[in-house]
């Protein structure tokens, strides 16, 4: 019997030659990630262990991009906690802010998330690297204090879900609509514990950045990791970025799977995920008439260089609705300026849109456009559960940057195509 | 051990964010979470609740974000053991890495109401119904999480293992 990726991924991180899904092991991780939320309370269980060193001071990435440029004297000491670590233990990849991102469009971009290996993040949405090949995957501080220590973590290899994904796409529709598709179809705890496989021709077809909004939101549907196999694409990416040697690890044809699911994505047109579950996806034309309030376009899931040109492609020439506060973060501080070189920027402002710094902000409700009672936006973001982005008592739409454009210019949620 | 206590009992996906909004995530001060513990959906949690009293929850309990403030605030809030039909796979690993008593039942998650006081024997994993006398059996731990729980949580054996 053949094995998955990710079966796969686990050996070799182990002294296993082969793993069953069940199983619990104790395997070496290639790179542990924090940002200034979890790091601060993984550094005190950290200083708990009583040791003077960390096991690979070139394997730590310490990215402070949730409450950065710090938004008020509390955020400033853990950003400032941080830092101090970082100092004290000459953490190669602490990124200040300047030249920090955010952490999940960073990672990637600076070739420190590559196939083949095993990534451990304090942070659910590590699985984005499962775009590149990799088991990455969201854990807790007391995990990434352990890893940092050992340079191993305790894993349940997890059975996998293949999905395939067919047909031709239509128009506007990209990586985020199959991934809230997807979700809608399988439930918010649809992959509990699994591994997700993204295959077929469609993910072959798909763009690097489409990918990883894909992989990124793996957990919103409960999964441990969202994985796709390496192949041109992937190198061609990597080539002048990856900063070690890799080894990528494909399924076996004769992997056993869980379940196989194959969607026809003709059928699929752009969806918006309602309140207050990731799993409520509508298609965009049975939406109905939403007003909402603010529009978010950036983050973890849609904040790269691709996003930003297809919210451009429909903001060009044209101004936000005056209702509407529209805001748009680019992930990092090379996506920022590849964004004004494109005059991306430009079409931005005209439109009267801001644009930010790279931040999470927004996303979970730091800072950088919090909403009020019984507010509404649409967000590019992953995530709509109850006050996430501010008042308990207001709504988070997901959508893509072309349907959170759209809607920035319409006042209302709308098919892209009704703007252009 | 045995633990005893009133429920607190919660719906589908309690996701991390309602556990502890990320409005207060500028403090990691076990204390000052607590304070905020549950309080999107259940606003007077932090002031109802008394040490020893348990939370019950329905499938994918603690979906959502990382955030280890969760269960720290939870445990800290002074809940003894959190019942579910389901946890969400890093809640759940955050959750024994920290030492907070979770445990898997579909039937007692699914039987026990609101406000019961209920009886729970962790080396077993019994979950009695001290009202209506009705007992439940939980799902038992793989032994690696078994053996992790016994040392203390993971710092206490990476401890071990770093230091001898």
């Amino acid at each position: 019997m053949g094995m998955t990726m990710v079966e796969k991924i686990i050996a070799a991180h182990t002294d296993y030659d082969t793993v069953k899904p069940g199983q619990i092991v104790n395997a070496r991780v290639d790179m542990v990630l924090g940002n200034d939320v979890t790091a601060p309370v993984a550094i005190k269980e950290f200083e708990k262990i009583g040791i003077d060193r960390v096991f690979d001071k070139d394997r730590i990435a310490l990215v402070p991009d949730h409450f950065t440029p710090n938004k008020d004297i509390k955020s400033a000491e853990h950003a400032k906690m941080v830092r101090e670590f970082a100092w004290k233990y000459n953490i190669t990849y602490y990124f200040e802010i300047g030249q920090m991102g955010i952490e999940h469009c960073l990672l990637p971009e600076k070739g420190l998330a590559l196939p083949g290996e095993i990534i451990v993040g304090a942070d659910s949405h590590t699985c984005s690297y499962g775009a590149l090949n990799a088991l990455a995957t969201g854990v807790g501080s007391t995990d990434i204090a352990a890893a940092m220590a050992t340079g191993r973590l305790w894993f349940r290899v997890p059975e996998t879900i293949k999905f395939v994904y067919s047909g031709k796409l239509n128009p506007w529709v990209g990586g985020k609509d199959l991934i809230l598709y997807t979700i809608g179809d399988i439930g918010v705890d649809g992959a509990l514990y699994k591994a997700m496989e993204f295959t077929g021709e469609v993910i072959e077809n798909l763009s690097m950045d489409g990918r990883m909004t894909m992989s990124n939101m793996a957990i919103e549907a409960g999964g441990k990791c969202g994985l796709i196999a390496c192949d041109e694409k992937t190198r061609e990416y990597l080539k002048d970025r990856a900063v070690r040697d890799y080894t990528p690890y494909n399924s076996d044809p004769d992997a056993e799977y869980a379940q196989v699911i194959e969607y026809d994505v003709s059928k699929i047109e752009p969806q918006v995920a309602f309140p207050h579950l990731p799993e409520n996806t509508r298609p965009v034309s049975e939406a109905g008439h939403i007003k909402v309030d603010q529009a978010v376009i950036g983050s973890c899931t849609n904040g790269r260089i691709e996003d930003l040109r297809i919210a451009a492609r429909i903001l060009k020439g044209k101004k936000v609705h005056r209702d509407v506060r529209c805001i748009i973060i680019p992930g990092t501080q090379a996506i920022y300026k590849q964004a004004v070189q494109e005059g991306l920027a430009e079409i931005f402002i005209d439109a009267g849109a801001v644009v930010s710094t790279p931040t999470c902000g927004p996303c979970l409700g730091g800072h950088m456009g919090i909403l009020a009672k019984g507010e509404r936006a649409i967000s590019t973001t992953n995530r709509n559960f109850v006050g996430r982005m501010g008042h308990p008592e207001s709504e988070v739409y997901l959508a893509s940057p072309a349907v959170a454009a759209a809607y920035a210019i319409k006042g209302y949620i709308a098919h892209p195509e009704e703007v252009l | 051990m045995r633990l005893q206590g009133k429920v607190f009992k919660y719906g589908d996906n309690v996701d991390t964010d309602v556990i502890i909004p990320a409005r207060y995530l500028n403090s990691s001060d076990p204390a000052e979470l607590a304070r905020h513990c549950m309080e999107d959906i259940d606003k007077d949690f932090a002031k109802k609740v008394k040490d020893g009293d348990i939370i019950i929850g329905g499938r994918n309990f603690g979906s959502g974000s990382s955030r280890e403030h969760a269960p720290l605030a939870i445990k800290t809030a002074g809940i003894s053991c959190v019942i579910a039909k389901s946890f969400a796979r890093i809640f759940y690993r955050n959750s024994i890495n920290i030492g907070l008593p979770i445990l898997v039942s579909e039937e007692a998650a699914e039987n026990i109401e609101a406000g019961s006081e209920i009886e729970i024997d962790l080396d077993t994993g019994i979950i009695k119904d001290l009202g209506t006398g009705k007992t439940y059996q939980a799902d038992p731990f793989p032994e690696y999480m078994q053996e992790l729980i016994k040392a203390g949580g993971l710092i206490e054996k990476v401890k071990k293992e770093v230091l001898g």
